[in-house]
């Protein structure tokens, strides 16, 4: 398949490929993110995230849209704004299912599975109601589009380039908040032996409730850059899901590592497969090698070596 | 104890009979033909459903990939099918004649190797059992040896549904697309299209299901039924005991499938289509999803999980189309919150005790003395 190209050109089609991918990785850190809180930290699946990321996607449209309609002149910066609001509305989301559903399912995490797939065709109706079947798109500001040219041959999207520079500020954020504030401590406490940390004085119920949200907040942050490369509908959120569940249990759960090495990989994989062959067929290849490698290595690349 | 020795204990038999009348007479008396082949279509899922509680309820391997082997089932069945609709005579109008339409219009001018064996009957049914019971052997040794299992699991199942989705809506030519296989018309030149013939079709499957009813009641109550139980609530004390946990797990993976593609394969006879929109994500889930209405730990209850939750469906979205997303939602969050045990436990906590004490109650004015009647009704 690589025959029919020369080193020059297969170089520069790796390197456009490789940026067509950013984006997409950066979707994929950014979902995982929030899931690999969620999963690996409290051990719950929770399958409406996707539900979680397309609230971020709307609540960035319709940022958009308020924007384009009163102020105009703003709206090269409507993006920054509408980040903040997708983390706020998809977090406190996030905290109210936590109340409601979540927390009296910690003692039975394969049941979360299914009571979060009942809340996400519910969100997903929902979405339908308020905002229609239609799938919207959000109109980039001028200085996103374009694209910067390196050589001859590579060119770089710009709204890539600023995905990718997002992604890399919020998972330092993260990883920071994680590691080295005392909130983090707290979550990881929790993590390790929730009777312990109770009894030390640490508010389980509520570390738990902020950690759900902290993630859902990230997944509508992931879905603010995702209206940069798809349109939003009420059943988007659906498509992304079990990709993000195998970049989450690839990288090993509970490794923050381990999720942005996979998620860089699968990406790749695929964008650069998909220029040599069909999108489904790289899709299927993908998947098909991720599984594989599990089966091998069933504890994902990053392992944290815990006593049990 | 003397119920365990028999093969339905009293509780048991009454499903038994319940669902044996509803399924041969009711149903069949008092629903026309589109009707009842609706319940056909329902009843397929029962299968599905029967393995997993198999797989699930009694084994606590939790699944999501089980749309994947109804699928093969399925699609095996709808390969001989689709082969016998494309004969000579039928598909001369094409460039190609004698190959399924789908491929003709792929510029595929020769049948694929893999379709050959389709031609005959004899391997189309061997295929609809060993096509998917190979299949989750494979992956059942890949997994169980290296002892993955749980929430792992379930996400890797999950990922190969959505894998042979893709490839099959990919590779349109041998597969058909997201189309799938439409337009199957006969069985050995049996029609099976009109009206008798569906409601013969329903019988077989009746039938099957109760055949299947009976293998999983019979690996239940054997010692492998018990070992599968432990190994649900004590996976280790299972292993220190000496017995090999992994193949335990296998095995009720590969019935699990093999219950699922032989529902598959009633599916293409009864509904005569197939297509991918059967194997993925979603309905693997929703396959799931009426087991644990039903009760994921009871065999006559995940049946009627299987019917009553597509029945609900059907008629909810008929009328509602709005709300019955909504509604389903709801269904499963208050299942898995309030009635874990699903239909069948809120029977066995509230119907059954009363029936056993309005037996009881009669029984002692009749003067009996009978105390393995009040067997499971709380005390008093």
């Amino acid at each position: 398949m690589f025959g029919d190209y020369s080193i020059g050109d297969l170089g520069s089609i790796f390197v456009m490929q490789g940026f067509a991918g950013l984006i997409l990785f950066s979707v994929y850190v950014l979902m995982a993110l929030g899931l690999a809180i969620i999963f690996g930290q409290m051990g719950v699946i929770n399958m409406a995230h996707g539900e979680f990321m397309i609230l971020g996607a709307y609540v960035t449209w319709m940022t958009s849209n308020l924007f384009q309609a009163y102020m105009p002149s703003l709206f090269g910066g409507y993006f920054f704004l509408a980040m903040i609001l997708a983390f706020i509305a998809s977090g406190a989301l996030g905290m109210l299912v936590e109340w409601v559903l979540i927390r009296h399912l910690y003692k039975r995490p394969l049941d979360t599975l299914l009571a979060t797939w009942g809340l996400s065709l519910m969100l997903q109706q929902a979405y339908r109601s308020v905002f229609g079947a239609r799938e919207v798109g959000v109109e980039l500001p001028q200085w996103m589009l374009g694209s910067l040219h390196v050589t001859d041959s590579i060119e770089v999207p710009i709204n890539g380039v600023f995905v990718m520079g997002l992604t890399v500020l919020i998972t330092v954020s993260v990883a920071y908040v994680l590691y080295l504030s005392r909130w983090g401590r707290q979550v990881r406490a929790v993590v390790q032996n929730r009777i312990m940390a109770g009894a030390v004085g640490i508010n389980t119920e509520k570390v738990d409730r902020y950690t759900f949200g902290l993630g859902c907040g990230i997944a509508g942050v992931a879905g603010s850059a995702f209206t940069m490369i798809g349109s939003t509908g009420p059943t988007s959120g659906q498509l992304y899901i079990v990709d993000t569940f195998l970049v989450v249990v690839f990288g090993g759960a509970a490794s923050l590592l381990g999720t942005i090495a996979s998620a860089f990989s699968i990406s790749q994989t695929q964008s650069t497969l998909e220029f040599f062959m069909s999108g489904s067929m790289a899709k299927v290849l993908t998947l098909l090698a991720v599984v594989g490698i599990l089966m091998l290595r069933p504890q994902g690349l990053f392992a944290l070596k815990v006593r049990k | 104890m003397i119920i365990n020795s028999r093969f339905f204990n009293r509780s048991e038999l009454t499903g038994f009979i319940v669902l044996a009348a509803v399924l041969f007479v009711i149903l069949p008396l008092s629903l026309d033909v589109f009707r009842l082949n609706l319940v056909a279509k329902y009843l397929t899922y029962a299968f599905v459903a029967l393995g997993l509680v198999l797989c699930w309820g009694y084994g606590g391997i939790l699944s999501l990939g089980q749309g994947v082997f109804f699928g093969l089932g399925g699609y095996c069945m709808a390969m001989f099918l689709k082969l016998e609709a494309s004969s000579v005579e039928n598909t001369k109008i094409q460039s190609t004649p004698g190959i399924p339409d789908f491929m003709d219009w792929n510029q595929i001018t020769s049948l694929p190797l893999f379709w050959q064996p389709f031609h005959s009957l004899t391997f189309t049914i061997l295929a609809i059992i060993l096509v998917p019971g190979l299949f989750a052997l494979i992956i059942g040794t890949a997994m169980f040896k290296r002892r993955v299992g749980g929430t792992y699991f379930a996400i890797i199942t999950q990922a190969v549904a959505a894998i042979l989705t893709i490839l099959i809506v990919g590779q349109q030519g041998y597969t058909g697309g997201i189309n799938g296989m439409t337009d199957l018309r006969t069985l050995k030149g049996w029609d099976i299209r009109p009206d008798h013939a569906k409601v013969i079709l329903y019988f077989v499957e009746v039938v099957l299901l109760f055949a299947c009813i009976g293998i999983a009641q019979f690996i239940r109550l054997t010692k492998l039924g018990r070992i599968l139980v432990a190994m649900r609530e004590q996976e280790d004390r299972v292993r220190f005991s000496g017995y090999s946990v992994a193949n335990f797990k296998i095995f009720a993976f590969c019935m699990a499938a093999i219950f699922a593609a032989i529902g598959g394969a009633m599916f293409a006879l009864n509904v005569g289509f197939m297509s991918p929109s059967f194997v993925g994500i979603v309905p693997s889930i929703e396959m799931v999803i009426y087991t644990a209405v039903g009760g994921r730990t009871s065999i006559f209850g995940a049946i009627w999980g299987a019917i009553l939750v597509n029945f609900a469906k059907t008629s909810l979205s008929e009328s509602f189309p709005q709300l019955w997303l909504f509604g389903l939602g709801a269904l499963f969050i208050a299942v898995v919150l309030a009635f874990p045990n699903g239909l069948s436990g809120l029977w066995a906590d509230y119907v059954q005790p009363r029936i056993d004490r309005l037996f009881a109650s009669r029984k002692a004015k009749a003067g009996w003395t009978d105390n393995s009647v009040a067997d499971g009704a709380p005390a008093e």
